[in-house]
């Protein structure tokens, strides 16, 4: 391997970084040229991305990059192994169909959304590139304080409400991050994440009960980002604010505490010999996944409008998988990693098409206009009047119903898109395993899930068939919204992605069940971190 | 000196969620920093709270660890400082927007008698 493509996997940090820190030194008058470079870096990091998905795919093992070339456990490494390409893949996809979106008149709404969103970008790949987590937790902030001005984007008083709370409670977040980080630090000495597989072996009983509680702290923090069902309040609330393009691309944001839960569990626990503590918090992660479910379900039959049945529809998302990992099955986990693309790349894809949905209809022709009023209306300010440059697309009902529909099904998870195929492995795997010979058979909690997905799939379909009815074929009078191609491509575009997925499940499955393998068996992870070479031998050795 | 230190930091957390459970925005954002103040002595804490001895190792001396102290926490806190910092100054910002838009510094954007 050439030195060029060993330092390709620093690139989805720094060209986000160079490019938000470029735009900055330009004027707010510059727009056309900040929407220029936003654009190019978004779609040089997608290319980046997917050339590092596609050398992550060819089963190497994890790529170790030691900055500053400091050795492993003193120094700060970058890893890239399946489980990170995959979800970098992902993010820059989804990052890609952001950005076009907003070009559109949404990027006029406010001030910096362009660096703004480079550095959302940058957060979001730091967080899953890095191996050590206090720089997790630098990331974290970044991605964060990022967000917070992406939700401010556009202003009025909804998002300025919405942006306090949800800053408040990721303050609380970052306090509970911070206190479990330094327990762990306290009792194992040392932060990096594969040294912290090996060392938690090797933990004093009597030290014990701090490891947990330091994990349990760090847990809050990420579940709180993940929104599980008593923590994530804040959630629907703060997506429905956003404006469009950004709820699509912080979408990817509940994701990376999903992704962090994922990893270190299994990475900590694997490392662990002792009973009772290894996997001690995944039934938490299980009944909590499958509340979460359960609200969001509720959430979702109770939605009043189109943006909130998405909003919950992460939410049920989020707890399918924080209850797919509590299983703590390969095969379970290799079927929620499909779902997690299939369902992030929907509910980004659905945040979208409901701005254009909505677009031409009249407020106050809502049939539930009265309760909207009661519950504050929705906001005023939206973004300039623009002069409807560009090309419209023509049948465009039409075209926003298909849209409609295919995210529809694969939200509720029916045939014949990849959302089906997510539920079908993620069922498979819950009851096919017991089949295969465990004495205990399928329990009753793995029934209540198998139950909770299809129900929720269920709600999902009433729902959004309601929804679809109200806002696509109803009687009322109603202007046809003008669509410019450009909004309309990057809906196009991702549910190809998503047909992609459907037409080429066998190849993406056969990736997500090595992915899932490798991290219920961290040791390759972990031997590549701690044995990675330094570029240059150790010149201390000789001259003492 | 571990007990003062316990304390001290009880006492800053516990005042801090108080404050922040109150519905002014103000005394949010101070329940926001005292719990920050509480958490970053709590990662000082984390390193051995020890007098007096240096955290870094002379040149040309071979350490000997139980004469030193824990280097890193110190170094977690300085950034822990900076970002809390940082994302305390946006807070202030969306609490003075809040306070200009809605016309009240309640959290909800409303006075609880209005609806």
């Amino acid at each position: 391997m050439s030195a060029w493509s060993n330092h390709l996997v620093l690139v989805p940090i720094l060209l986000p970084l160079l490019a938000g820190s470029a735009m900055l030194l330009y004027d707010e008058r510059r727009r056309a040229l900040k929407a220029a470079i936003n654009l190019a870096a978004t779609f040089a990091l997608m290319l980046t991305t997917v050339a590092l998905l596609a050398t992550a795919a060819e089963g190497i093992p994890p790529q170790v990059y030691l900055l500053g070339d400091w050795p492993a456990p003193f120094g700060i490494v970058v890893v890239l192994d399946r489980l990170s390409a995959m979800m970098l893949a992902l993010t820059s996809v989804l990052g890609m169909a952001a950005v076009l979106f907003s070009l559109a008149r949404w990027h006029r709404a406010g001030v910096h959304f362009h660096p703004l969103f480079q550095f959302l970008l940058m957060g979001v790949n730091g967080a899953f590139l890095t191996g050590d987590l206090f720089n997790l937790f630098v990331f974290f902030e970044v991605m964060l304080a990022a967000s917070y001005g992406l939700v401010l984007h556009g202003s009025g008083i909804a998002r300025v409400k919405a942006g306090l709370q949800y800053i408040a409670v990721n303050l609380i977040a970052a306090s509970l991050f911070l206190v479990g980080v330094s327990l762990i630090y306290g009792v194992t000495g040392t932060l990096n994440m594969a040294d912290l597989a090996v060392r938690t072996a090797e933990i004093a009983a009597e030290d014990r009960g701090l490891l947990h509680a330091g994990a349990a702290i760090l847990g809050i923090a990420f579940l709180i980002k993940a929104g599980m069902w008593p923590l994530g309040f804040w959630l629907p609330t703060t997506y429905v604010a956003a404006v469009p393009p950004v709820a699509a691309a912080i979408a990817i944001m509940t994701k990376v505490g999903v992704y962090v839960l994922l990893r270190l569990s299994l990475l900590v626990s694997a490392g662990d010999g002792v009973e009772g503590s290894s996997l001690f918090a995944t039934t938490l992660l299980l009944y909590g996944g499958m509340a979460t479910i359960a609200f969001g379900m509720a959430g979702i039959l109770a939605a009043q409008d189109t943006a909130r049945i998405a909003c919950f529809s992460i939410l049920v998302s989020s707890g399918t998988l924080l209850a797919a990992i509590g299983t703590g099955r390969t095969d379970v986990t290799a079927a929620a990693l499909f779902y997690l693309v299939s369902s992030t790349v929907a509910v980004s894809t659905f945040f979208m098409l409901i701005d254009l949905v909505e677009r031409g209809r009249e407020f106050g022709a809502d049939m539930l206009a009265l309760t909207r009023e009661a519950f504050g209306g929705p906001d005023a300010v939206e973004g300039e009047e623009d002069e409807e440059v560009g090309i419209p697309v023509p049948g465009i009902m039409a075209m926003l119903g298909i849209s409609f529909m295919a995210c529809a099904v694969l939200l509720a998870g029916l045939p014949p898109l990849s959302g089906f195929i997510a539920k079908f492995a993620l069922l498979s795997g819950l009851i096919g395993r017991a089949d295969a010979g465990t004495a205990a058979g399928i329990t009753a909690t793995t029934w209540t899930f198998v139950a909770l997905l299809i129900l929720s799939g269920l709600a999902t379909v009433i729902a959004m068939a309601r929804a679809g009815i109200r806002s696509l074929w109803g009687p009322e009078e109603r202007a046809v919204p003008r669509v410019r191609v450009i909004e309309m491509a990057p809906i196009a575009g991702l549910l190809l992605l998503c047909v992609a997925l459907t037409v080429q499940a066998g190849p993406v499955l056969a990736y997500m069940q090595a992915t899932a393998r490798a991290i219920h068996a961290p040791d390759q992870y972990v031997g590549s971190v701690m044995k990675a070479p330094r570029t240059r031998p150790d010149p201390a050795e000789g001259s003492r | 000196m571990e007990l003062v230190v316990a304390i001290g930091i009880g006492v800053l957390a516990g005042s801090g969620v108080w404050l922040l459970l109150r519905p002014r925005t103000f005394q949010v954002i101070i329940g926001l920093s005292l719990i920050s103040y509480a958490v970053n002595l709590f990662i000082f804490g984390m390193g051995r709270l020890r007098t007096g001895v240096p955290p870094i190792i002379e040149p040309g001396t071979v350490g000997n660890i139980a004469l030193h102290d824990d280097p890193l926490p110190q170094a977690l806190v300085l950034t822990a400082i900076v970002i809390a910092f940082a994302t305390t100054a946006l807070f202030l910002v969306v609490l003075l927007a809040a306070r200009g838009l809605t016309g009240t510094d309640h959290v909800d954007g409303r006075e609880r008698d209005q609806t």
